[in-house]
């Protein structure tokens, strides 16, 4: 029935809905301000963990998560509300761009929503407030890149703010005691890609067992099988040959074949035959002089032991990305064929000593003194599965900031200090800009102002008191001053070593902002009626 | 469904399962249809304008889309209503005819409906009402060409074409960008543009979508983009002076289409298959490699051994490269589709400057980027953002803006916006109405006010009061007999649209009047509905 009364004939399917005006907005706005108070508590160094548990039928139903990452925690959220599906939709983005910030992006984007809010309610119409919030980005944009400092790629200062980023980073996890030890391994790490952004070279090695002390990184690269039984198992000097092909029973790739017999002579025969060809092959890869021979796919016993036979070292079903790590560590060309082996120096890999070595309890192989050396190994431990999963979490999250700022190169401080600089920059264009936006603008100037504060709080200090401090200290032209978390008290970050990257702030900022403007342009939402699933 | 009853008591049965039915009659069913679609109209009004709002649409499986476009908004929203669907496809038909002006279509005939609904109080007669808005309908067309003023679409680097650009991205999320958005779309357009013809085939422009990054970070690449890489990872990453190789057949063994049975019998048999097997590899790759390609584009997969002789031979591959891509690829590097090795020549190669993999964000995706093409006919735009919602709206709002500059370089007459041209044509259709002695008077009389109803609905978007700007807008049309007085959405101080320079198709609006009128005489005609009772 519309307002005057008359019955409207249906024209949306049975269980379809459709929100206007009010209520639609409404219900964005409660959708996505839950979202972000969600994870709102893992925000900063003292930010708390959730546990994620699986619901269904099951016994891998049972495993949990804990966690601290934003983005983890809201991809496994089975939400309704198509608002809070939005912020979900940016923090995975976030994820993938720049790997860190997952948490700061939805909060942001609930922030703003939560500020736009109130301005509705004053009766301010959305499209001003996005007008002001455009205003209002831009300029905050403008000021982040201009506190960015940038520095040399090559320069020792480089390499400390590196680590300063990664300790920032790394702050937040669970591993926060043993920051400076992972920041130096992630450092290292990254370093050893030498620019290259491909961060599957980085292989994560999770062995239970231990504590988080004894994770190391290897400047070798390490690959989690076994060698085959019978070979030997520690190789100078190796020769390696790296292979993608069937060493089981090498079908007949022409379309159509069948065999078909009418003695057992006959199979006798074609047996043999099988079996000869599979020589062949294991000759021609013997022309190689390869000293090790690593195949992805499963090597049957027989080429096992005709390569055994002529020494070579067999390792079998190793993984594709196994294989790409060791082609890149050992600069080997995976083969196929080997019909060449007039280009075997050019096809083999080579490293200085591989050898079977035990962590923990499980037997790897190790491939040290590589010759191309872009590959290399972060082995964890630690006292359970979940830790690790939660450790991987936090060096991947580390390692991908690290490669952002390796490409992007400029860094701004951190604790907080970005954005309350972004926060006075919106007030100051506040008080210039003339019309109803202004109010727009000082509302993000807050929404920013709300990441340090929801820092404080988590941190449990009295984030009324700091955050004013801070705004004081920035007044003073204290450009570098920011929260210091362990002594909850305004400090210097250029002291303090806190850095972080430009790219995420940027793109935190972008995504936010971009995300809080599409909900807040909304006002119709309509739903359509569910699918109907059979159950199975 | 109201029975009809004979001497005894029992029931005439006409239709089949009568009981079963439902069925409205005469004033009922035009009220009850006009009703349904206007309910689908009053939900896109709001939509209209450059202040216009969004809507957010759940798909049955639960996804979430944020548009502005009409047409994916009538489109997404499932109806079901049979009338309410007439004007789903009025958009769609608006979409694929023009591109641009979806939402305005339906508002219009929306307006029209009101104005049928109080004409049928009256007791007019439905088909009068047709007639009326029938006979309305041309003069407010031919209003339309008198005023319409043709540009040069040339003049001032092709500043006429990025302003209607810009006026198609004005109503959307991006519309903080629309000038550059504007600028891209102009030039992906100019690139492909058959100026002696006045053509453009859109299917040149492929628009690749890609999360992350900003929209500012949208850009266009003077080739294509296609989301594969190279075939092998220790394949080079880049080839310069491309000379490409485009088949359609696998690096495999044949698979002929006959079926047949090849019966192995003896050892020998066994060697020779597996001997010729090899040889097939072999000379398959040699084939593409004595034609003297550098890069094969293939649009099928290939086999480890034939993908490892291609690496050995130097010669970098791409499998499984989409239909679409390969026609596009061809018809940007001159090369043509070879269905067979053993047709391989060297003149049926392409060229392309350079073929290169480029690398977003974080996690491993790839994309190869082929640039400078021979015949560089092709180009694709590739937007980014901060979330698949944005991205796809941008790809939406990209489209129309494509189409916009499509027809203007088909047909170079604009009109102006912001209502201008609507108010233009209602003034001149409420004089014809004067001159017109029968009841269709009434009928082209309520023609120009539903015309009135856009500029109303894009004043009321804005925040401002409709009925004080539209009746200003109206008396300064008058007075100084300059139909380009329209709104002033974006309070720019200035009610003239060639001011305010916007720029909106004459084809465009020409076909939303058509349109509109057409779907509203057809919902008129409807005098009995007959439907399933569950409905």
């Amino acid at each position: 029935m519309d307002i005057v009364g008359n019955v409207l004939p249906q024209v949306l399917k049975d269980e379809a809905t459709e929100d206007k005006g009010e209520m639609a907005r409404l219900q964005s706005f409660v959708g996505a301000i839950a979202v972000a108070d969600l994870v709102k508590t893992t925000l900063g160094p003292k930010g708390m963990d959730k546990i994620l548990k699986p619901t269904g039928p099951g016994q891998e139903m049972t495993h949990i998560t804990v966690t601290n990452d934003g983005a983890t925690i809201l991809k496994s959220m089975y939400v309704e509300n198509p608002a809070a599906k939005i912020l979900i939709e940016i923090s995975k983005t976030q994820d993938e761009e720049v790997g860190d910030g997952t948490t700061t992006v939805a909060v942001l984007a609930g922030e703003l929503l939560r500020e736009g809010e109130k301005l509705i309610q004053k009766r301010i119409h959305p499209q001003h407030v996005i007008a002001g919030w455009r205003i209002a980005r831009d300029v905050a944009l403008k000021r982040l890149r201009d506190i960015s400092s940038e520095n040399d790629i090559n320069s020792q200062e480089f390499h400390d703010d590196l680590v300063k980023i990664a300790r920032t980073t790394l702050s937040s996890k669970l591993i926060t005691s043993d920051r400076d030890y992972f920041a130096d391994l992630c450092v290292n790490a990254v370093l050893r890609l030498k620019g290259s952004s491909n961060l599957d070279y980085i292989q994560i090695i999770k062995l239970p067992g231990g504590t988080i002390r004894d994770s190391y990184l290897d400047d070798g690269f390490i690959l989690k099988k076994q060698i085959t039984i019978g070979c030997k198992r520690r190789i100078e000097n190796a020769k390696i040959l790296v292979a993608n092909t069937a060493m089981d029973y090498d079908k007949i790739k022409i379309y159509g074949t069948k065999v078909k017999v009418n003695s057992m002579d006959k199979v006798a025969e074609i047996e043999a035959a099988e079996k000869e060809k599979m020589k062949h092959k294991v000759d021609k890869i013997l022309k190689y002089q390869p000293t090790v021979f690593v195949n992805r796919q499963l090597i049957y016993n027989y080429p096992e032991q005709l390569l055994a036979d002529s020494g070579i070292t067999v390792i079998e079903h190793a993984d594709f990305e196994g294989m790409e790590r060791v082609a890149a560590a050992t600069g080997a060309e995976i083969l196929s064929t080997f019909d060449a082996p007039e280009r075997a120096a050019q096809v083999l890999g080579h490293c200085d000593l591989i050898e079977e070595i035990m962590i923990g309890e499980e037997k790897m192989i190790k491939f040290s003194g590589c010759k191309k050396n872009e590959a290399c190994t972060i082995v964890l431990r630690g006292a359970s599965t979940h830790i690790l999963d939660e450790v991987d979490r936090s060096i991947h999250d580390a390692l991908c900031v690290l490669i952002t700022t390796v490409k992007n190169k400029r860094v701004v401080w951190g604790g907080g200090n970005s954005e309350m600089q972004m926060a006075a920059a919106c007030e100051e264009e506040a008080k210039k800009v003339q019309g109803k936006q202004a109010f727009a603008i000082e509302a993000f100037a807050r929404a920013l102002r709300q990441i340090p504060t929801i820092i404080c709080d988590n941190g449990g200090y009295d984030s009324a008191e700091l955050i004013q401090n801070f705004k004081v200290e920035l007044q003073k032209g204290n450009q570098n001053c920011g929260l210091n978390m362990t002594d909850g008290t305004i400090g210097s970050m250029s002291e303090l070593g806190v850095k972080e990257c430009l790219r995420v702030k940027e793109q935190a900022l972008m995504a936010a902002s971009e995300a809080a403007e599409l909900i807040m342009r909304v006002d119709d939402i309509v739903k359509c009626a569910p699918r109907k699933r059979e159950r199975a | 469904m109201s029975l009809a009853f004979d001497d005894y008591g029992r029931p005439y049965i006409i239709l089949r399962d009568q009981g079963q039915k439902k069925r409205m009659k005469g004033l009922e069913a035009y009220k009850s249809n006009i009703l349904a679609a206007k309910a689908v109209a009053n939900t896109l009004s709001s939509s209209l304008g450059p202040k216009g709002m969004d809507k957010m649409l759940v798909s049955p499986d639960g996804d979430v889309s944020v548009t502005n476009d009409g047409a994916t908004i009538v489109e997404k929203m499932e109806i079901q209503h049979p009338t309410a669907k007439l004007l789903v496809e009025l958009s769609q038909s608006q979409d694929a005819e023009i591109g641009d002006g979806t939402t305005g279509v339906v508002v219009l005939a929306g307006k029209l409906l009101e104005q049928a609904l109080t004409l049928l109080d009256k007791g007019i007669h439905p088909l009068k009402i047709s007639d009326g808005f029938d006979r309305a309908c041309d003069v407010a067309i031919k209003h339309l060409e008198t005023i319409s003023e043709e540009i040069d679409i040339q003049a001032n680097e092709h500043e006429a074409l990025i302003q209607a650009a810009c006026t198609a991205l004005g109503s959307k999320v991006v519309s903080k960008r629309k000038r550059e958005l504007g600028k891209i779309a102009v030039t992906a357009v100019l690139d492909v543009a058959d100026l002696a013809r006045r053509d453009v085939n859109l299917d040149l422009i492929k628009i690749q979508t890609k999360t992350g990054g900003s929209v500012e970070d949208t850009r266009l690449i003077s080739g294509i983009l296609i989301d594969k890489d190279m075939s092998h990872p220790q394949m080079p990453k880049e080839v310069k002076e491309a000379k490409i190789c485009l088949l359609t057949c696998p690096f495999e063994p044949p698979k002929p289409k006959t079926k047949h049975n090849i019966n192995i019998s003896s050892a020998e048999d066994y060697k020779k298959l597996y001997l010729q097997e090899q040889q097939y590899f072999v000379d398959m790759v040699k084939l593409v490699k004595d034609s003297g390609a550098n890069i094969a584009l293939c649009q099928w997969g290939f086999d480890d051994e034939a993908n490892h002789l291609l690496l050995q031979n130097e010669l970098p591959a791409v499998r499984w490269v989409s239909g679409t891509d390969v026609e596009l690829i061809a018809m940007a590097t001159g090369a043509r589709i070879i269905p067979r090795f053993q047709e391989i020549t060297p003149e049926k190669l392409g060229k392309a400057g350079s073929v290169k993999e480029v690398q977003f964000g974080t996690s491993n995706e790839r994309m190869l980027v082929i640039e400078n093409c021979q015949c560089t006919k092709a180009v694709t735009i590739l937007i980014r953002g901060g979330s698949q919602m944005i991205v796809d709206e941008a790809k939406r709002s990209i489209h129309d803006a494509i189409c916009v500059i499509r027809n203007l370089i088909k047909d170079n007459r604009i009109v102006y916006g912001g209502g201008s041209a609507e108010l233009a044509c209602a003034i001149q259709v409420l004089q014809y109405a004067d001159e017109v002695s029968s009841v269709e008077q009434y009928a082209i009389r309520s023609f120009a006010d539903a015309l009135e109803g856009i500029p109303n609905c894009l004043a009321d978007n804005c925040g401002l009061n409709p009925i004080t700007s539209v009746a200003q807008a109206k008396s300064r049309q008058l007075q100084e007999n300059n139909p380009r007085i329209g709104i002033d959405c974006m309070e720019l101080g200035t009610t003239d649209m060639k001011e305010q320079r916007i720029y909106e198709t004459l084809s465009s609006k020409k076909q939303q009047i058509q349109l509109a009128t057409q779907v509203v005489k057809m919902i008129l005609k409807i005098d009995d509905v007959i439907a399933p009772d569950d409905y």
